[in-house]
């Protein structure tokens, strides 16, 4: 029952990804992405992950108001140009071979939810598991990672959201916004 | 920038307090239940982001100033640094959670995690100004006129 919601989804988002790949207009092609990435949070759902799904629904939905708030007004549209019969003869190739690969390592998989760290022995995950609960207090297995055992990590991600949105800050500041384009000496004073 | 629609308007005044408040319940019972400080910061900003798009950048900015949120942005990390180094000083250890091991509270509770839950409010703060920035910039870069910023800074 699982497998088959899944495998149903999947084919969802390919052919919501085939879709967006072949619009012609810019504003479909974004709303097949966003088809695409609320697959996926369900896919998360149903394969037992609903932080993972919290969150890629709600990234999907801001990036989704991004992505049209900059393109609504511009008016954009993608060109349909038709390549070369050589580009499509490499591509198909190199589909072909990449399927060939995928299909192959396909039966090499543990089966479908099997915990393949479960078998190393000393493995963190088994640590987790186990003595989560008791050393940090937080139920949620999830979150006693990312801000206890792990936090280190989640201090460096912080930090380059941080720096991001500096970036933007110093980009759109007000001082020396209006500095003429090779006016040296005024760029110098107002710094 | 005027045809504002009615029905935007309204629905967008009525829905986004609900909105605030599901991002405060997946900060706060981040440790217990599914969510956290990532995922609710960033419903948090759909809040404000919400009124940015519905009713236009002066009714988002009454409610976040920029200035604000860029305070807010900064004192979220400012915060989780904090506890990081609290824990370095007062247990010998960077990150460690000093207050489970002082104040152990009954498990699954609300106060139970110690350093767990400061640090899902300090992300959740942070975030939220972080992406109402960002959507706030390129609201601000589409126009590119001089006078947008100029009328957020005086705020």
């Amino acid at each position: 029952m699982t497998e088959s919601l899944l495998i149903s989804i999947l084919v969802f988002m390919i052919i919501s990804s085939v879709v967006a790949l072949f619009t012609d207009e810019l504003i479909s092609a974004i709303i097949a992405i966003g088809a695409l990435g609320f697959g996926g949070s369900i896919a998360y759902l149903i394969m037992g992950a609903p932080d993972l799904a919290i969150t890629q629904i709600v990234v999907e939905v801001v990036s989704l108001v991004l992505l049209i708030r900059v393109t609504i007004g511009v008016g954009l549209r993608l060109t349909a140009g038709c390549c070369s019969k050589t580009r499509t003869a490499v591509a198909g190739a190199v589909v072909l071979l990449t399927s060939f690969v995928f299909a192959f390592s396909l039966r090499l998989f543990p089966a479908f939810g099997d915990a393949v760290m479960g078998r190393v022995q000393y493995a963190p995950s088994i640590f987790y598991i186990e003595y989560g609960l008791h050393s940090t207090g937080a139920s949620n297995l999830v979150t006693a990672i990312l801000l206890d055992f792990r936090a280190y990590d989640t201090l460096g991600e912080a930090t380059v959201i941080f720096t991001a949105v500096l970036g933007g800050i110093a980009l759109l500041r007000k001082r020396g916004r209006n500095i003429s384009a090779g006016d040296e000496v005024s760029r110098g004073d107002t710094a | 920038m005027k045809d504002r629609s009615l029905i935007a308007v309204i629905i967008s005044r009525w829905v986004s307090p609900f909105i605030f408040l599901y991002g405060v319940h997946l900060i706060a019972y981040g440790h217990l239940s599914p969510g956290g400080g990532f995922p609710g910061g960033v419903v948090l900003a759909c809040s404000f982001i919400l009124a940015l798009l519905a009713r236009g950048k002066l009714a988002a900015l009454k409610r976040m100033p920029y200035v604000f949120a860029k305070k807010l942005d900064a004192s979220g990390a400012f915060i989780f640094l904090l506890t990081a180094f609290a824990g370095l000083i007062f247990a010998r250890v960077f990150f460690l959670n000093f207050l489970n091991q002082i104040f152990p509270g009954q498990e699954l509770r609300l106060f139970s995690a110690g350093t767990v839950m400061i640090n899902n409010f300090a992300i959740g703060i942070k975030i939220c100004a972080s992406i109402f920035l960002v959507i706030l910039f390129i609201s601000a870069l589409r126009v590119g006129k001089d006078t947008e910023m100029k009328t957020m800074e005086e705020d």
